[in-house]
């Protein structure tokens, strides 16, 4: 955790700009760069102006952004609610398809749904997903005209309704307020890139989970509970899937962190009002502290997604102590 | 024979890349109702493969029934389909596995295994199906029911899985019973529970048991009858009495001389070779290049199985020649 901040620290210094030039804007005179330089402590040199950052973090201060002088920390705030939204919903659509497909897969195995599942997943996995947001665009918005084409919500409804905002989930929040309208919008727009972002996890969980079960299936303890008349339906749902919970749900929680950095670049293409719109607009303005919060960010969230995937696998009678 | 339980003609195939290959092929096999019927044979004789057949669960490929009836009370086995065999597993057959290390479900407290298994074939609810799997678990002699059933498969000792093993087995309620070398991978003291337990229950319940076993001890303690498989044949079958006093097969003889008796008494290995593919007989008598007893006739046909005494039967061309007195002193040339 340590590294990353260093070694982000370091390169976003490194990188040649003018940050104080950023922080006063535009039109400044000579003057107001220097004194806005000294403000920001960019005088000092590089290990004090670090160990100020690392002081600052600790409090959970992340600096104030160059661009809207806004503490970066509630900046975060408001992105972050759309981001893990999408996350969230691509990762409940990835299980809730991923696994039962790698089942029937492995049910099937070496038939035509295995093959044609088979086929899916390894297209989920490969397609560059700027080609896959922007081929959806292409179908649905242009062709099909069925669905919007990016943001989180139509303009029309934005401006007209009033927008529940109680966790930040658009569609939770609308669902409970009950507001419907809201919610079919808020839903419709978050279709496409949910799919987009969901395919790579689904072609993951879903070879995962029949490689497991194949393995599984072969094992002394599925043909024992066969030959006690068990119904098939318990011995592969219960009997054979929780035994291949385990790596399926390592597989889950890492593919989390990969998802969210995918969705940077979902949220760039369908302008989602996340994280990614937020770092990518950092990123070309140079706005150093965005940029360092949202990589710690990042870091964060892996590290505790490893936690939870640790946490997962010692769930397994077998690995507790 | 009454003919409770009957195996006739089957042949069953295994599919490799070299073309098919038979590893079994028992012409008759009859079990009466409450009997308990050893199968003897070396590791590959295809004892596990019948256990399977008989409940459908070979994976299908590689294993290709090619012909043949299982009879269980007069309904033929090889006729059902999946959904029909689901049911008569586990309600009219089931079957103890060899290995308890791997045949328990690693996930499941081994009392939410009985229970299933109880709630599954007696339709009963879950509360009453604790109470049977409390009792299921006294009845197979573990002390402490209660904190067992809580237990993982991994929290158990090998002696105690068994157990469990056989407990689940028992839970189905069925009457013909499989039990697949029981008492493999267990140390000698152990064994002997198993076995006792095994016989015991046999008698309480008055199941039917076809014991599978590589030792003609183990069956000789529990078994009325016995045959012996040689490469998927029977190649001597009878009461226990009649084959471990007067073994006429010369596989038979070997097996039993490879049980040293004395102390410090030579035992003669020399005929327990691991089998050779290269050598395979396949017209003739597939014990062909082990026996020493080898004729060219052996080599040729195939000998088939007949009585000789009693219930006794041999499938040995040389059992008949002057062979009175037995395998032992069996030594014309």
């Amino acid at each position: 955790m340590f590294g990353v901040v260093l070694i982000a620290f370091v390169l976003t210094r490194v990188i040649p700009s003018d940050p104080a030039a950023q922080w006063v804007g535009q039109r400044a005179t000579s003057e107001q760069i220097e004194a806005a330089s000294i403000e920001l402590g960019l005088d000092k040199p590089l290990y004090v102006q670090l160990g100020k950052y690392l002081a600052d973090l600790f409090k959970g201060d992340l600096g104030r952004s160059l661009r809207s002088h806004q503490p970066v920390s509630a900046e975060l705030k408001a992105y972050l609610p759309a981001t893990v939204e999408l996350v969230l919903v691509s990762t409940i659509v990835a299980i809730f398809l991923g696994i039962p497909l790698g089942v029937v897969s492995a049910k099937r195995k070496d038939q035509l749904v295995d093959h044609v599942s088979r086929f899916f997943s390894v297209g989920a996995v490969s397609l560059p997903t700027f080609w896959v947001g922007m081929f959806l665009q292409l179908i649905f918005y242009r062709w099909l005209e069925l669905l919007p084409l990016g943001d989180q919500l139509s303009m029309g409804i934005k401006l007209t309704c009033e927008i529940p905002h109680i966790t930040g989930f658009l569609i939770f929040d609308s669902l409970i307020t009950g507001d419907l309208v809201v919610f079919k919008d808020a839903l419709a727009h978050i279709i496409l890139p949910g799919i987009t972002v969901a395919l790579y996890p689904i072609g993951l969980v879903a070879r995962m989970t029949r490689s497991a079960l194949l393995e599984i299936l072969d094992e002394d303890y599925i043909r024992a509970a066969r030959s006690y008349g068990l119904p098939e339906r318990m011995v592969l749902w219960s009997y054979a899937i929780k035994n291949s919970l385990g790596p399926t749900a390592t597989v889950v929680t890492l593919s989390i962190g990969y998802t969210l950095v995918n969705t940077f670049l979902v949220e760039a293409i369908f302008s989602w009002p996340g994280i990614g719109s937020y770092i990518s607009s950092a990123v070309i303005s140079l706005d150093y502290p965005a940029i360092m919060g949202v990589t710690i960010f990042s870091a964060c969230a892996y590290v505790v997604l490893n936690l939870i995937a640790d946490v997962i696998i010692a769930l397994d009678p077998r690995v507790r102590v | 024979m009454s003919g409770y339980f009957e195996v006739k003609n089957l042949k069953v195939d295994f599919k490799t890349f070299e073309g098919q290959k038979n590893v079994l092929d028992i012409d008759s096999l009859a079990l009466d109702k409450g009997e308990t019927f050893g199968i003897v044979g070396e590791s590959g004789a295809g004892k596990t493969v019948l256990a399977l057949t008989i409940l459908l669960l070979l994976s299908a490929p590689p294993a290709v029934i090619r012909s043949g009836s299982i009879n269980l009370d007069g309904e033929n086995l090889l006729q059902k389909t999946e959904k029909e065999m689901q049911k008569i597993r586990g309600r009219n057959i089931s079957m103890i596995f060899q290995d308890p290390m791997s045949t328990l479900n690693p996930v499941f407290t081994v009392g939410e295994q009985i229970i299933r298994v109880f709630k599954n074939n007696k339709r009963i609810t879950r509360k009453d199906a604790q109470k049977e799997a409390l009792r299921m678990i006294e009845t197979v002699k573990l002390p402490d029911a209660a904190n067992i059933m809580a237990k993982y498969p991994h929290e158990l000792s090998g002696g105690q899985r068994q157990r469990i093993v056989i407990a689940i087995a028992l839970s189905c309620g069925s009457e013909f019973l499989i039990a697949d070398e029981p008492t493999r991978n267990l140390d000698v003291t152990i064994q002997a529970g198993i076995l006792k337990l095994v016989a015991e229950l046999q008698k309480e319940l008055g199941v039917t048991v076809l014991f599978i076993a590589n030792n003609l001890g183990l069956v000789s303690a529990i078994c009325s009858r016995v045959a012996i498989l040689h490469e998927g044949r029977i190649v001597e079958t009878g009461k226990v009495k009649e084959v471990l006093k007067d073994p006429r097969h010369p596989y038979t003889l070997t097996l039993l001389n490879a049980i040293p008796r004395d102390k410090g008494e030579k035992v003669n290995l020399d005929n327990i070779v691991f089998k050779d593919s290269e050598n395979a007989n396949e017209k003739g008598c597939r014990y062909y290049y082990r026996c020493p007893e080898k004729k060219d006739l052996c080599r040729d046909t195939e000998p088939v199985c007949r009585l000789i005494a009693g219930t006794h039967t041999v499938a040995c061309h040389m059992a008949f020649k002057g062979g009175e007195a037995g395998g032992k002193q069996h030594t014309e040339g």
